[in-house]
């Protein structure tokens, strides 16, 4: 597989598809592991690293879970290319800031991937659309004990898997769910929930993870700790919670309807209608309005578009993906002209009521 | 509109900066911001980390000289090179740190007991065994003890104990369910 192949092929997590796709776009669980008695990325030479890389790629020739997979060494890719994964969340910002000795697995269905030498010497994802955490944990699982079975992992008994920060040691797992809660924002409900997720030792973050701010209304919640609790019972207990917010959202909007329906149907036309018409537009601006305009979709307003459509959305318009479509650098002003013409193009089919 | 910080690029990204309840806004363009950005993750992460480990030392009252000189044997870092960056230099530092990093995870995680997944290549230690069937009630008021006591080799010990003991009876469960 080629980078560019990405471009003709949706990622799994904006399928739309999955339990609970009217409010959750996705869930993700990573695993952080590190080879025993090699320093961490940020502490080794040049040449640990360069063997940690290798003996990674030797791994994943033989595995069977990554035999549809490719590596990208980190430095053989142009900024553009890294953004491009960012935007795609194959990999972190913080990943993309460095080249050397890094690279990331990506397979095909973009279902997995795995940064090496991030902060830790392995970081493997893995995405579901939908409200699908368990299944996401049952992949993520096999695919650790493949590569547990012949690679040593820096591990103790009593603390579990030995990462670079405190922070991750014991399982290393994060599990987490993107939601997207427009009505609870609108009602100015969402501050409450998301101190009470503070409270409960949940972190929440923007669209783009890690130090971002939460716009379109998304919202990515994972669990803080990955000490003291088995796998099983962290995913637990994020779903518990996750439920309880779904459940909120769900309540919200079905109250809006009744209630409020003008105020509803003005916004989300309103949103519709602009992108619709728009010739020169900002990323952020987007993102908002298409978050109404995904809400329409959810509440059967707007119709004759798919819900994927609108997900995919979200990240074509994104400057990376814009870059990579044209195949050429862009300006800024380049871009929100290039953004408003796809989005043009992307919603001519759909239909207001 | 012109990037805060250079004055010279169009401004692209538009940040909130909250300093001493004081809200600030930025417009930068994509260079200024992705200095800043890091800048700013650099600042957080290790504030937050240290700000922990800064209560653990003020909790145990007296400065440990041994602390200031303790080096990983495997990797050459020091304490103080944790404390400056956050991060640890390979998993032996887990085991030269062990009496700091205790009671660090401990006030992370809430927790400094592992009960997750174990690699599968792992060499299983043999449990000790008793004469009496251990009992499930004995063993987990144990374990809490040895948790409370941060006798964590023993604790590891009886956590692995409850779990041999919870297969066993779920097994028991399914064989009986079988035979009705």
């Amino acid at each position: 597989m080629k980078l560019n192949d990405l471009l003709n092929h949706g990622s799994e997590w904006l399928k739309g598809t999955g339990p609970n796709s009217d409010i959750v776009i996705s869930s993700r669980v990573r695993l952080a592991r590190n080879l025993d008695k090699v320093a961490f990325p940020h502490w080794a030479n040049k040449k640990q690293c360069e063997q940690v890389l290798k003996i990674i790629e030797e791994k994943k020739a033989g595995s069977e879970y990554l035999k549809n997979a490719t590596l990208f060494k980190l430095a053989e890719l142009d900024a553009v290319d890294k953004q491009f994964l960012v935007e795609r969340h194959l990999m972190s910002l913080e990943h993309a800031q460095k080249s050397d000795s890094r690279a990331v697995i990506i397979d095909d269905e973009e279902i997995i991937s795995i940064m090496v030498n991030e902060e830790d010497h392995i970081r493997c994802q893995v995405m579901q659309s939908g409200f699908n955490l368990f299944e996401a944990y049952n992949i993520i699982n096999k695919i650790d004990d493949a590569l547990s079975k012949d690679l040593p992992f820096a591990f103790s008994r009593e603390w579990g898997y030995l990462t670079a920060c405190p922070t991750n040691t014991g399982t290393g797992m994060r599990g987490s769910v993107m939601l997207h809660l427009p009505v609870l924002v609108m009602t100015r409900q969402i501050d409450r929930i998301l101190a009470a997720i503070a409270k409960l030792s949940f972190t929440t973050r923007g669209l783009y993870g890690e130090g971002t701010q939460a716009s379109g209304n998304l919202f990515q919640i994972s669990n803080q700790l990955s000490m003291g609790h088995s796998e099983e019972e962290i995913i637990d207990k994020i779903n518990g919670l996750i439920r309880q917010i779904i459940e909120q959202e769900s309540q919200a909007r079905e109250l809006m309807l009744s209630r409020n329906r003008a105020v509803l149907e003005d916004r989300i036309d309103r949103s519709f209608g602009i992108l619709k018409s728009a010739h020169i537009i900002s990323s952020q601006e987007t993102i908002e309005l298409l978050s109404m305009v995904r809400l329409g979709c959810d509440l059967g307003m707007i119709k004759d578009i798919s819900r994927r459509s609108v997900n995919e959305l979200f990240i074509i318009t994104q400057p990376a993906h814009l870059q990579k479509i044209e195949n050429k650098k862009l300006s800024s002003e380049e871009r929100d002209a290039k953004r408003a013409e796809t989005i043009r193009n992307k919603l001519k089919a759909a239909n207001g009521r | 509109m012109l990037c805060d910080v250079c004055n010279k690029n169009p401004a692209t990204v538009h940040l909130t900066e909250i300093i001493d309840n004081q809200m600030n806004e930025l417009h930068l363009c994509e260079e200024c911001a992705r200095q800043k950005s890091s800048q700013m993750e650099q600042q957080f992460g290790l504030n937050d980390l240290l700000a922990g480990l800064m209560e653990f030392e003020k909790q145990t009252k007296e400065k440990d000289p041994l602390l200031e000189a303790l080096k990983c044997p495997a990797c050459g870092l020091t304490y103080t090179d944790f404390r400056k960056i956050g991060r640890l230099g390979c998993g032996d530092c887990y085991t030269t740190f062990k009496k700091y990093l205790g009671p660090l995870l401990k006030k992370i995680h809430g927790s400094c007991m592992h009960f997750g997944k174990s690699p599968i290549n792992l060499e299983k230690k043999p449990l000790p065994k008793k004469k009496s069937t251990p009992n499930m009630d004995e063993l987990r008021e144990k374990l809490a003890k040895a948790v409370q006591d941060e006798a964590f080799e023993e604790a590891a010990r009886l956590r692995d104990q409850i779990k041999e003991l919870e297969k066993k009876e779920q097994q028991n469960g399914t064989d009986k369910d079988k035979q009705a």
